[in-house]
């Protein structure tokens, strides 16, 4: 399959990834003049595309259209020409019955192995490549597990479009160290490649309500706390990339980091201010400084609209670690009623680092000094489902 | 036979509208068609081997949703997709 190539020569790249279709918005060296390419696979759900980080030029997209079956596109010079994979993600045919709706997330396999990429899908299951996601197999050490369906989450209930696996990341120190976050499901760590993993949610709040409606309350502590299970909803977890001890992870309930080989989640979002709360999708992380992370609180109350707490559209930073956090709103919307999904907050490796994101009404916004300030990068686009940042050299 | 491509599909036919592939039953002209024009079959047919819900299969100008359903040398298979949703 081959369609309209991009030029991903030099710069930093935004990839973005949305309901309609991939897009690329082209930064140059010095951020300050960003180009729109024309759009790639319109009409195409694009929930997650990533550069690979360990060549610079392999290019992963999840890909599904609202009645056709669901498949990986890949790329192997930065975008220029396509191809779909020749064994996507798929279950096997069997008893259970299951059927990959989407894949949801990309992560690029450990630098010392090159070609390997992990994936996500609904319903929640893990899936590897060793051929820069050309073939895919399931990991049964998570699909096959013999606690599946207590681990994960009902792919009839809970999660809007389906239950997600999410946060699959890999200890750049270690291949074989990894995480992994459920939406429902919580929070697992793997020290075996993924063949095994155990729960890491002490410490975290968890979520209850109807399982079948998409509105769940934070549980109250007479409800006895469970270590597994859908009522942990971490919406994004970040290993810090200069410090893997550190985890930072935006819940449904909280805001919370974590400290390896510390096994409790601290919850930092409790230094938020009251009237914003520490609800959100988000979480993103500078490159450099362990200290500092960004957020964009949602409103978590009455029916969840999940819009900006007011309708003011507003970045929290904390440079400390969650102690406290600041406002950085200076050029962004007074009002504004749109959301920021999970994966739609990225950080560059400038100095001073770039924070972008996208939102649900097709904004991309970005900030070429940390926040501080805000411009608006392009308006238009569809739903924006994942915004990822490359700096191409 | 001839098969009849639907738009969404025909990235995969190089835009052919209409191309030939082999089988005694629906099942096996889809395999064929999958061997021709890799990637297709799975785009509608699923992976417990049903029918995609918003994809249709016409065999002698009839629906079916049977994957098993006989064919002869002389039908024509046509597939159709939905294009609903917004």
């Amino acid at each position: 399959m081959i369609t309209q190539g991009v030029d991903l020569e030099s710069g930093h790249v935004l990839i973005v990834a949305t309901r309609k279709g991939l897009f690329f918005l082209q930064g140059g060296d010095d951020r300050s003049n960003w180009t729109l390419n024309e759009p790639m696979f319109l009409g195409h759900i694009i929930n997650h595309a990533v550069l690979d980080p360990r060549d610079r030029k392999t290019l992963v997209a999840s890909s599904s259209t609202g009645h056709l079956g669901p498949t990986i596109l890949r790329s192997e010079d930065a975008g220029r020409t396509w191809q779909e994979a020749i064994r996507p993600p798929a279950f096997q045919k069997g008893p259970k019955g299951q059927v990959v709706s989407h894949t949801f997330w990309l992560t690029p396999g450990h630098p010392s192995e090159p070609g390997v990429w992990f994936a996500g899908t609904s319903p929640q299951a893990l899936w590897t490549s060793e051929d820069d996601g050309a073939t895919w197999r399931g990991m049964s050490g998570f699909n096959d597990h013999p606690d599946y369906e207590s681990r994960t989450e009902d792919p009839q209930a809970g999660t809007p479009d389906g239950p997600v696996p999410h946060s699959i990341l890999i200890d750049p120190r270690d291949a074989k160290h990894m995480y992994l976050g459920l939406s429902g499901g919580g929070v697992w760590e793997s020290l075996d490649h993924g063949e095994s993993w155990s729960p890491l949610n002490n410490g975290m709040a968890t979520a209850t309500g109807d399982p079948a409606s998409d509105e769940m309350e934070i549980q109250p502590d007479s409800i006895e706390w469970l270590p597994i299970g859908p009522q942990h909803d971490p919406h994004h977890v970040v290993m810090h990339p200069a410090n893997p001890d550190r985890l930072y992870q935006q819940n449904h309930c909280g805001i919370y980091r974590l400290d390896r080989p510390g096994d409790t989640w601290q919850r930092i979002g409790r230094n938020m201010p009251a009237e914003v709360g520490d609800i959100g999708f988000v979480m993103g992380v500078h490159p450099l400084d362990d200290q500092t992370c960004w957020v964009f609180p949602m409103d978590g109350t009455d029916v969840w609209p999940r819009t900006s707490p007011g309708g003011r559209p507003v970045v929290y930073c904390s440079r400390d670690g969650g102690l406290t956090w600041q406002c950085q709103n200076k050029g962004l919307p007074e009002r504004g009623w749109f959301t920021v999904k999970r994966q739609a907050m990225a950080v560059d490796v400038g100095d001073p680092a770039g924070v972008y994101f996208g939102t649900t009404s097709g904004d991309v916004w970005g900030s070429m000094d940390s926040g501080n300030n805000w411009s608006n990068l392009v308006r238009g686009l569809p739903e924006i489902y994942a915004v990822e940042v490359a700096s191409i050299r | 036979m001839k098969v009849f491509i639907p738009d969404a599909l025909r990235s995969y036919t190089a835009q052919e509208r209409c191309v030939s592939a082999d089988g005694s039953t629906l099942d096996e002209l889809l395999h064929d068609l999958d061997r021709r024009y890799p990637g297709i079959r799975f785009r509608m047919i699923n992976e417990q081997d049903q029918m995609r819900p918003h994809v249709a299969f016409f065999v002698r100008g009839q629906k079916t949703r049977n994957i098993g359903e006989s064919l002869h040398g002389a039908d024509e298979v046509v597939i159709m997709q939905a294009l609903s949703g917004g």
